[in-house]
């Protein structure tokens, strides 16, 4: 594999897991108003 | 790079966000949100906006699983030969089980955060599109679309049922709306990407009972359309806000259906790309129209 192939799949599976990280903390957020709005 | 090469790298998340297909999505919010917005009944904000996501995500399961079904179909058909599987960008499991992730989430929460009846209509649209429409339907009968349109027509009944919790009148009629108006929207579309759907071996009914019998069935169901949108003030469901806007909605549809109906086509195909481009402005606007309907009737402005 070329130092340019490496380079972008470390470029993809940053872009993912930022993408993953930003959906989990919005479903933590998401769930966490959801619980409030349940016992409202 | 090589198809070979680039299936070695990692999907970009845009690749996963593209198994949704957004396009389709929008419509499937707004339906959904337009269904929850007229329904009788108070839900609030935070369940409401989770059950429209609940929605949103189950149409991009289903749609994940229709192209992971569908890749083989997809990859001979010029309009959607540049999709993630086909394109070699991602590999034909991962869309599987990002689309079972979805569907499978979008209900249990639903379930969990909103309402049980409504999730239970989430995960029969979820299977009526991936596996009734896409596996069984689809390859098998020019009514395809006709029986398929059922699975469109599911999100505004979510989004009813979210609200006051049990199936009426009124949400069938918004389901039956999708469901009369899927068959000359899509045949439209079909009547100029009839080589592809030959090509790939689908039996559209442009494909297997030819032009002018799909012309006369767009005709037929743009005619039968009018009533259909009218019920919700027939029945008193909505106010006459609604029922003007739906007769003449429902009126320039027919306008538009006549010419491709009435004629043969040619290679420009014309009337029948704006046909298309109005159906989906028609039900854009249609079910703006319930909501300002409600909304104003709630407030007291029509009295």
């Amino acid at each position: 594999m070329t130092p340019d192939q490496q380079a972008e799949i470390r470029r993809r599976q940053k872009s993912r897991n930022i993408a993953l990280g930003l959906v989990l903390a919005f479903f933590g957020f998401l769930f966490y108003a959801i619980t409030i709005a349940r016992m409202g | 790079m090589t198809e070979s090469a680039a299936l070695q790298l990692p999907a970009e998340w845009r690749d996963f966000f593209a198994l949704t297909k957004p396009r389709v999505m929008s419509l499937v919010i707004f339906t959904g949100l337009c269904g929850l917005l007229a329904a009788p009944g108070h839900i609030n904000p935070v369940l409401g906006f989770t059950a429209i996501l609940c929605i949103a995500m189950g149409a991009g399961g289903s749609g994940a699983l229709n192209m992971w079904l569908e890749a083989d179909i997809d990859a001979r058909m010029r309009r959607t030969a540049g999709r993630p599987i086909p394109a070699g960008r991602l590999r034909r499991e991962d869309a599987r089980d990002f689309g079972v992730a979805l569907a499978v989430s979008s209900v249990l929460m639903m379930g969990l955060a909103v309402h049980w009846l409504a999730a239970a209509l989430l995960a029969l649209s979820i299977l009526y599109y991936a596996v009734f429409y896409t596996l069984w339907l689809k390859p098998r009968t020019p009514q395809n679309i006709v029986i398929g349109g059922g699975a469109g027509a599911f999100p505004p009944l979510i989004g009813w049922v979210a609200v006051t919790g049990e199936i009426t009148a009124m949400p069938l009629i918004l389901f039956a709306i999708i469901f009369v108006w899927t068959p000359p929207h899509f045949w439209a579309l079909a009547l100029f990407v009839k080589s592809d759907y030959a090509n790939a071996g689908i039996p559209m009914m442009p494909v297997v009972r030819g032009e002018t019998h799909t012309r006369r069935q767009i005709l037929a169901y743009s005619v039968v359309l009018a009533p259909v949108a009218l019920a919700p003030w027939l029945i008193g469901g909505a106010g006459a806000i609604y029922g003007v806007a739906a007769l003449a909605l429902s009126l320039l549809f027919v306008a538009f259906a006549v010419p491709v109906g009435l004629r043969r086509g040619d290679a420009a195909m014309i009337p029948e790309k704006r046909l298309f481009k109005f159906s989906v402005l028609y039900l854009f606007a249609l079910f703006a129209v319930l909501v300002i309907d409600r909304v104003l009737s709630q407030s007291g402005a029509l009295t």
